[in-house]
């Protein structure tokens, strides 16, 4: 079963990184390169599944394997919720060494059955893990019996570790959600401005800084794959009549498959930045009017669009000073390669580098247009060069993930989270702003001067 | 004695233990020059590292032998032997750390006889020392896992000698003591003109230093020169029970005999440990650290109005909880609920009714009606839920500053945090004075 379903994923029509490869190369995977030992950083397959599919906010997330998959890993994401918060429960079979001899099975099913008694969620994921791979626990099939003996869906997750990057493991989320979730449930209503945003988890809140803009259109987010979302938006975001592929191609054969399946067009697009955001609107206006939308909906968005960087522009105007000509170094993955590049511009900053190794060749390209011949592209960028760059001073500021983070700090330079764990919400018109506060706030604190003068008996 | 009663749960909900991998890298992070490697898919070293690093808050050397599905079909032996070859060109360390992991050991990779043929395949590796920590996702937890990588790096390379000195002491650290607790102790043990190697030092790695130079690897920690000369030492001082092992393979391997110390927690534990230096170096007390005593007796005498009668919700590792269960207790304060991560002998030494082998939910279950709930950073929401205040303790502490730092042992420790959990029923006391005045809230105000 999981054999076909890698194969299939490694065929991916969509994609263009796939479509560039021989029939050889293709065999071997997706994810630029193969993993190497002792020199390989990020998550593995079950990570990507669990960052897809954990927002799904009233659900129960089973994770069946030993301690360290879910024990060193639970609510560590900021995806936030408006209302439920069983999402962020952490549920795990926690492995005996007894269940690893004998098989985790009945203590799976019983870890379900009690997860139903007591918490009574609408849906519950079962997420695989590399032992319980290894010893051949039948994840599928506990799954469908519980499924029928409890009355809900119980979603088999077949995303072991070992299995690939992070990157692969979105897709596998993918897939289990073309499997048992999405087409299961008729919306209530429908509207011909119905959309779905993939691979929008609402980290810090990022959905909220959009929302209004869609609601002020009267265009309705049917499902936000999976950002805030309740378990029967997402099974019924099969009657949307546009999909968004937010977060770059993670979730792109999930995209493909849904314009299979039920004919629904997607496009790739940011809301980090004023301009991608722009842009996005635009193509989402334009997008649904060609699928039947009134057409006055593509004026209504040129006004919004109008209206909100004149307002933008006037928040922003204080800090341009401030941040003009400040260098920044980037690293990220995926889309924000260069969505956050022409945010920081917006701000009057200079990007010099960005790192690309989770960036597909469109990201690349727009990356390298945005930052000019002298921005840099780093398919890899050790942490030993991160920390020369910070502190020879080529950069002012690096903008990362909290892994990160310390290689800057012990570089005694500054540095803002644009990643996972932040706390801020920088999407939309509004985060830009909020991104640009934070670069200043971040830059102009009296620490630096401080912290970088020698002690007194030293100078 | 506390009687020990499992969960009984088929579900853990809200894991309380982190995986004994972490811990064994953790340990290894006490050695300088090393490069802990877990070996096993990249997800186990990247969900771990992120652990650390918000914990420590510090860059964290950790490295993966990157398990993929061939790999985990065929055998891990070229994985490990290729991380190896790639850690030590790119990050020159003095000592890798190999942990197993779940992965590995169910497929029963044989990693010493795997790090033998490495060893003798490849010269230029002469200089590194290799040591394995055999740990498994799915048996013990942060302590175990920590234990079993100090008696691994003991069995790697403490040197058999008879030789004696009688002014080194081998200090033998548990992961429930902080970077500022290892140095507390350092000085202590050093105030009594003794040499101390403590064995894992971080103190001497995360304890927040910022170097002038990018460090691929630890710096500071324990010299490997040092862990060699272990068995020459008068004695090993085993701080928790973690590390008694080690301390046991060091007795039985060069003769060196073996103080634990399950406790350092408190006015009693402390004066135990003052003790055993005294009489070890023939020396007397120094005055600092009498005043200190005095300061503590101090505290005590201050703060025992706000721990007396005061229930308490704890939730942690097993030398952790003993530890901090007990000082509680002996200010007066009662055990109403313990929840440990494993199930250890040690825990019917706790001074509770029971202790529950679980998570928690369990300790959210049974903390209700309780004055202060302590546990690691994920306990802060159930605090929150339950409307009680909130003591961080243990591993991890993703949401609060200096956990580094945080001083618990020795007088000045235990005075401490006196002030910091007392000051906590202080301050919820003013917001609920109703209800506090059947409790401490009198007898503290009319000794004011």
């Amino acid at each position: 079963m999981l054999q076909h379903k890698l194969k299939d994923l490694f065929d991916e029509p969509a994609c263009a990184t796939n479509r560039a490869k021989d029939d050889s190369e293709r065999k071997k995977g997706c994810g630029a390169k193969p993993l190497t030992p002792g020199n390989a950083a990020g998550g593995c397959a079950f990570d990507g599944a669990k960052i897809v599919l954990q927002p799904i906010a009233d659900a129960a997330h089973l994770v069946h394997g030993p301690s360290a998959c879910e024990g060193n890993s639970w609510d560590s994401r900021h995806a936030l919720s408006s209302g439920p918060e069983l999402y962020r429960t952490g549920f795990t079979t926690d492995l005996s060494e007894m269940d690893v001899i004998y098989g985790g099975e009945k203590r799976l099913y019983r870890a379900i059955k009690e997860i139903a008694a007591r918490f009574d969620p609408p849906a519950i994921f079962v997420y695989q893990t590399c032992v319980t791979a290894m010893i051949g626990d039948d994840i599928a099939a506990v799954c469908k019996v519980a499924s029928e003996r409890l009355g809900r869906p119980v979603i088999p997750v077949n995303a072991p570790g070992f299995v690939g990057k992070k990157n692969f493991g979105t897709k596998l989320a993918g897939e289990a959600l073309l499997d048992h979730v999405i087409g299961r449930v008729e919306p209530e209503t429908t509207t011909p401005t119905d959309i779905n945003l993939l691979g929008e988890y609402n980290v810090a809140g990022d959905l909220w800084n959009v929302t209004p803009l869609f609601e002020r259109l009267g265009v309705r987010v049917l499902a936000a794959i999976t950002g805030d979302a309740r378990f029967r938006q997402v099974a019924s975001a099969h009657r949307a009549r546009l999909n968004m592929m937010v977060c770059s191609q993670a979730l792109i054969n999930l995209a493909r498959k849904m314009k299979e399946r039920w004919g629904i067009p997607y496009f790739e697009g940011s809301f980090y930045g004023v301009p991608a955001t722009s842009q996005s609107l635009r193509t989402i206006a334009r997008m649904l009017v060609a699928q039947g939308a009134a057409a006055d909906l593509l004026a209504r968005t040129e006004d919004l669009i109008a209206t909100e960087e004149a307002r933008v522009a006037v928040e922003l105007e204080s800090l341009l000073p401030r941040l003009a000509g400040k260098r920044a170094l980037l690293y990220t993955g995926g889309v924000k390669s260069w969505s956050v590049i022409s945010a920081l511009q917006d701000a009057g900053m200079v990007v010099i580098g960005t790192s690309v190794r989770k960036s597909t060749q469109g990201d690349k390209a727009r990356a390298q247009a945005l930052m000019g011949e002298d921005g840099e592209l780093f398919e890899t960028l050790t942490q030993r060069e991160m920390y020369r760059m910070l502190k020879a001073g080529e950069a002012d500021i690096m903008l990362s993930g909290g892994r990160t983070q310390f290689v800057a700090l012990k570089a005694k330079a500054p540095w803002l989270d644009v990643n996972q764990e932040r706390h801020r919400a920088y999407a939309g018109y509004d985060g830009a702003v909020t991104l640009a506060r934070e670069i200043d706030r971040a830059l102009s604190n009296p620490i630096w001067r401080q912290v970088r003068a020698p002690a007194p008996w030293e100078a | 004695m506390a009687r020990i009663e499992a969960s009984g749960k088929p579900c853990v909900v809200n894991p309380l233990k982190v995986s004994p991998p972490l811990g064994a890298a953790m340990a290894f992070m006490g050695l300088d020059g090393c490069m802990p490697m877990l070996h096993a898919a990249q997800g186990c070293t990247a969900f771990a590292l992120v652990l650390l690093v918000r914990h420590f808050r510090e860059a964290i050397p950790l490295q993966t032998t990157a398990m993929n599905e061939v790999s985990t079909i065929l055998g891990g032996s070229d994985n490990l032997e290729q991380a190896i070859l790639n850690v030590t060109e790119r990050a020159r360390p003095k000592v890798i750390g190999v942990c197993s992991t779940g992965l590995t050991e169910t497929r029963g990779e044989d990693v010493r006889g795997d790090l033998k043929l490495i060893r003798r395949r490849h010269p230029e590796l002469a200089d590194v020392a290799l040591i394995h920590a055999a740990t498994s996702d799915y048996k013990g937890g942060l302590e175990g896992g920590w234990g079993a990588a100090v008696t691994a790096i003991v069995e790697a390379l403490v040197e058999p000698t008879h030789a004696r000195d009688s002014r080194q002491i081998n200090v033998l650290a548990g992961s429930h003591l902080t970077p500022a607790d290892l140095e507390e102790i350092h000085d202590t043990v050093a105030a009594f003109g003794l040499t101390p190697i403590m064995l894992p030092d971080l103190a001497g790695s995360l304890d927040g230093h910022v170097a002038d130079r990018y460090v691929p690897t630890t710096l500071g920690g324990t010299n490997l020169d040092d862990v060699r000369v272990m068995g020459a030492s008068a004695v090993t001082l085993a701080l928790g029970l973690q590390v008694e092992p080690a301390a046991r393979l060091l007795e039985s391997r060069c003769g060196v005999p073996v103080e634990t110390f399950p406790r350092l927690v408190g006015l009693r534990a402390w004066d135990d440990f003052v003790a055993a230096l005294a009489k070890r170096s023939g020396e007397p007390v120094p005055n600092s650290v009498r005043r200190r005593r005095s300061q503590l007796v101090d505290a005590m005498l201050d703060g025992h109005f706000y721990f007396g009668g005061k229930r308490i919700a704890i939730a942690a590792e097993p030398d952790l909880l003993l530890g901090l269960s007990q000082f509680l207790a002996d200010m007066g304060a009662t055990i109403a609920c313990a929840v440990a991560t494993t199930d250890v002998a040690a825990l019917t030494r706790a001074p509770a009714e029971s202790v529950t082998i679980g998570d928690l939910d369990d300790l959210e279950r049974r903390a209700t009606g309780c004055d202060l709930v302590v546990s690691h950073a994920h306990g802060r929401r159930v605090a929150e839920r339950l409307e009680i205040p909130f003591f961080p303790a243990g591993f991890p502490l993703f949401d609060t500053l200096g956990a580094a730092h945080r001083l618990s042992v020795g007088y000045r420790g235990a005075r401490d945090l006196i002030f910091a959990i007392g000051n906590l029923f202080i301050a919820n006391q003013s917001g609920h004075g109703v209800r506090d005045r059947q409790g401490g809230h009198h007898a503290a105000v009319a000794a004011h």
